[in-house]
């Protein structure tokens, strides 16, 4: 692969990333799939780069779940959206800082309707102010957190105490990088590297010592879909995208797969153990699960933070084997176990996915 | 009797004579020194004017001496060029290569041009010979061009083809070559509308060559519509079906990506059966379109001539008066006026020569 | 299926790598002709048997040469031999013959056919 070439395409599709004062929106799901990454994105940012970051408790889920379903019309998607922008204008900032791709999305594709359909925001300007007397500007961006953590990827790697490099043969660890599609692909001009080729988890894996790895289903969308996954009848087309996925990854031998959308994240963790259960095949070079992370987890972990504490014992395929790849010390005994040091109970292990060795659960 | 132009003259009246000794005091230049150019100055030669022909390269041949063979009969692309050559060498054209024009100015009985060397040349007639440019395939990026080591373009094949054997950028040969037709033509996000003719006859040609030299590879081309207009061109795409077993699957490739051994793993639409499909193959040729030259444009622009909506320069008149430009005494022949091959380049070329004449015999 | 209440779908793409050409080859062997198809569909279009059945040859053929595993066995009984598609043909396949080969592979490949 010609990775000069790549480059200039990059160049044509650069985004403005804001270096401070962001407005910070959750996602709805992450906090329960991947409990530690927006905390630690918070800390990340107020502890170890002394940026401000604003978050308003009055802030809601963007309804984009809803949106996607066709439970939410879009004008009352818009109007949700609307009020978030109210409450950024508010609060005095200007950079809007979004956890979820999807949400990231629907942001974008806000702010291209008001684009190109002024009437629209008329609109939904006077509805806002019905409904709750707010008013709301324009944010100057919106950006992903992801873009965040690519911007100061290199600072990172400065302060960082752990690489993607494997100690056991002090090679870059292979790592697959997978964006959401709500990211680039309907915009290619807000994700950073465009549609085709983005840039925003390969260029923090490459500055943190991987090697990442293109593989045919690269671009492939990990089947998410909120229509198919939402009826559970409808979840085998989900199932079978990934599935195109990971058969197509195998080849490659992935050590660990990053992602930065909250679905895709639970959908490659996940239906690795669905998988298993139907048709008995498990991916990844040992041959038990490719360990999914988040790229907030990512970045904790090469911080040198507990891997309990950024919430990795809730993943589906167990970190541990990538852990011990990385150089990185955990303590089995308190795996399952709260701050407060009591039992917070333990999930049956399954029977392919599972690492016995290193496991502290109950069979 | 020994100058030559008596000579050509030999047969004709008399009065023909005495006007071309008194317009062969009228200077023509042509810009660009492909066929089209070659074949333009080397005729107005012949009709007794004084020519200069211009070529910004080293040397005169265009793209044409790119090309290994030739459809329709597969001749040699420097058997043109060297013929062509050779009748300008024997010729009184003035040539001067390694010369780019950078400016113009344009007046009622004279041409002005200026050159990268700050050398102005004053002429009654202009014909603008500046031919076309490829697509740059890099603009396609769902195909990896310039990423993927096995995603080349047509213009590269002929490279491959000269050296007689067929081994991939990876060094290996291939077992399944693929043809991907329509790359920056008829395409609303590269901004070209057009149909670069030549492109399906050119991929026929190329299938054909690799399963003549090469029979173990297989070879597909991906098309959207197989536009075989020219005289033979459709016996060559029976030919290439019938006696070369060349597979044609119609629909577009939507992306290229890498597989761990280097293979291009593609993605089609097979719209004939109406289901996607998905295959490897070990070398993927795209067929990039013709786009007017930075100099067709550049030019045009400078001496405010009118553009078709493909970029390329429009003549005056579509049926009789396509050399003729808006501008009087700018003219255009070749590929500057819009895709073409070679039969097309050089009756065009010959039609300028005629209307240049006819204008500087009009103007006395 | 049972514990999870749905299965993995299939798709609908051609992994033409993955399929078996040997029909298409055998085809080809019998009646080279069948390399000059176009997909024009002027064989389908004069067919009689579509007055009354889904019979497709213009599809059957394609998705042969793609290597595609389809009914043929039902498909190729709907032909009634009338001959109108060779008539038809622009590019001169032998269409008819190219039925003949089918179901003399039939023939020839009875078990491969009971498991598809």
């Amino acid at each position: 692969m010609h990775k000069v070439e790549k480059k200039i395409i990059w160049k044509e599709y650069q985004k403005e990333i804001p270096d401070d004062h962001y407005f910070f929106v959750r996602s709805c799901i992450r906090q329960n799939f991947f409990p530690g990454s927006e905390t630690f994105f918070l800390n990340l940012l107020r502890k170890h780069l002394g940026k401000d970051i604003f978050e308003d408790p009055r802030h809601t889920t963007c309804t984009g779940i809803g949106y996607h379903t066709d439970v939410v019309p879009f004008e009352t998607i818009m109007t949700v959206v609307a009020r978030h922008f109210a409450l950024m204008t508010e609060a005095g900032y200007e950079h809007m800082v979004i956890s979820c791709v999807t949400s990231f999305g629907i942001y974008a594709e806000i702010l291209e309707t008001w684009k190109h359909f002024p009437k629209i925001e008329e609109k939904v300007r006077k509805d806002l102010k019905i409904a709750t007397g707010r008013e709301f500007n324009i944010p100057q961006t919106i950006t992903h957190c992801s873009d965040i953590i690519y911007k100061f990827r290199n600072e990172i790697s400065s302060i960082k105490e752990f690489s993607l490099i494997n100690q056991f043969n002090d090679k870059p660890l292979n790592v697959v990088e997978h964006i959401g599609c709500h990211y680039s692909k309907m915009f290619p001009a807000y994700g950073v590297g465009g549609a085709e080729f983005p840039q925003v988890l390969s260029g923090m894996i490459k500055a943190w010592g991987g090697h990442v790895l293109d593989y045919p289903e690269r671009r492939h969308c990990c089947g998410f879909g909120f229509r198919q996954y939402i009826v559970q009848a409808n979840r085998g087309y989900s199932v079978a995208n990934t599935k195109k996925k990971f058969e197509s990854m195998e080849p490659f031998k992935p050590d660990l797969i990053l992602c930065n959308c909250p679905g895709c994240t639970m959908f490659m963790d996940k239906w690795q153990y669905t998988i298993a259960e139907m048709e008995g095949k498990t991916y990844g070079k040992e041959k038990i699960g490719i360990p999914v992370l988040t790229y907030e987890e990512l970045t904790g972990l090469l911080l040198g933070y507990n891997p309990w504490d950024l919430g990795l014992q809730m993943h589906q395929v167990q970190v541990e084997l990538l852990l011990d790849k990385m150089g990185i010390q955990y303590d089995e005994f308190t795996k399952y176990k709260s701050k407060d040091g009591e039992d917070i109970g333990q999930p049956n292990i399954p029977d392919l996915l599972s690492i016995p060795a290193y496991s502290n659960c109950k069979i | 009797m020994d100058n030559p132009t008596y000579q050509i003259y030999y047969q004709y009246p008399l009065i023909q004579i005495v006007k071309s000794n008194i317009m062969s005091q009228k200077k023509i230049a042509v810009i660009g020194g492909g066929v089209a150019g070659m074949e333009v100055a080397s005729q107005l030669d012949y009709l007794g004017h004084s020519v200069v022909l211009m070529e910004k390269e080293k040397e005169l041949g265009g793209h044409v001496q790119n090309w290994f063979q030739l459809f329709p009969d597969r001749k040699a692309g420097n058997e043109i060029i060297n013929q062509l050559r050779s009748k300008i060498l024997n010729s009184k054209v003035e040539i001067k290569t390694s010369t780019q024009i950078t400016d113009v100015s344009l007046k009622k009985n004279n041409i002005g041009l200026l050159d990268q060397q700050n050398q102005i040349y004053n002429l009654n007639a202009v014909v603008l010979t500046t031919g076309y440019d490829l697509f740059d395939a890099r603009l396609k990026e769902e195909y990896g061009y310039g990423i993927y080591k096995n995603v080349i373009t047509s213009i590269e094949l002929e490279e491959i083809f000269k050296s007689g054997q067929i081994i991939n950028p990876l060094g290996k040969r291939p077992k399944r070559i693929g043809f991907v037709h329509c790359v920056g033509s008829r395409d609303e996000k590269c901004n070209n509308h057009h149909c670069s003719k030549l492109c399906c006859v050119t991929a026929v040609k190329q299938a054909t060559e690799i399963r003549t030299i090469q029979p173990e590879t297989e070879v597909f081309c991906f098309y959207m519509d197989m536009r075989m207009f020219g005289s033979n061109y459709e016996e060559m795409y029976r030919d290439s079906q019938e006696k070369h077993g060349v597979k044609y699957i119609r629909g577009r490739v939507s992306e290229a990506a890498e597989s761990i051994d280097g293979e291009i793993q593609i993605k089609i639409e097979d719209t004939l059966t109406g289901r996607p499909l998905k295959m490897n193959v070990d070398l993927l040729v795209l067929l990039v379109g013709m786009l007017p030259s930075k100099e067709t444009t550049h030019l045009g622009q400078k001496m405010a001539l009118n553009f078709e909506q493909n970029g390329f320069i429009k003549g005056k008149d579509a049926h009789c008066h396509s050399n003729l430009t808006n501008e009087e005494g700018v003219f255009i022949a070749g590929t500057s006026s819009g895709p073409m091959n070679i039969t097309d380049s050089i009756s065009h070329a010959r039609a300028a020569a005629m209307e240049v004449d006819q204008f500087l015999n009009v103007k006395n | 299926m049972g514990k999870f209440g749905f299965a993995i779908s299939k798709g609908s793409q051609i992994d033409y790598d993955k399929n078996d050409h040997s029909l298409y080859h055998y085809i080809k062997i019998n009646e080279p002709s069948i390399q000059l198809c176009i997909g024009c569909g002027g064989c389908t279009a004069s067919c009689t048997s579509v007055n009354y059945t889904h019979f497709n040859f213009r599809k059957l053929q394609l998705l042969i040469s793609r290597g595609e595993k389809i009914n043929i066995d039902q498909e190729i009984s709907k032909c009634m031999l009338c001959g109108k598609c060779k008539l038809v043909c622009p590019r001169g396949v032998n269409t008819r013959n190219i039925i003949f080969s089918i179901k003399r592979w039939i023939m020839e490949n009875r078990s491969f056919y009971e498991q598809t």
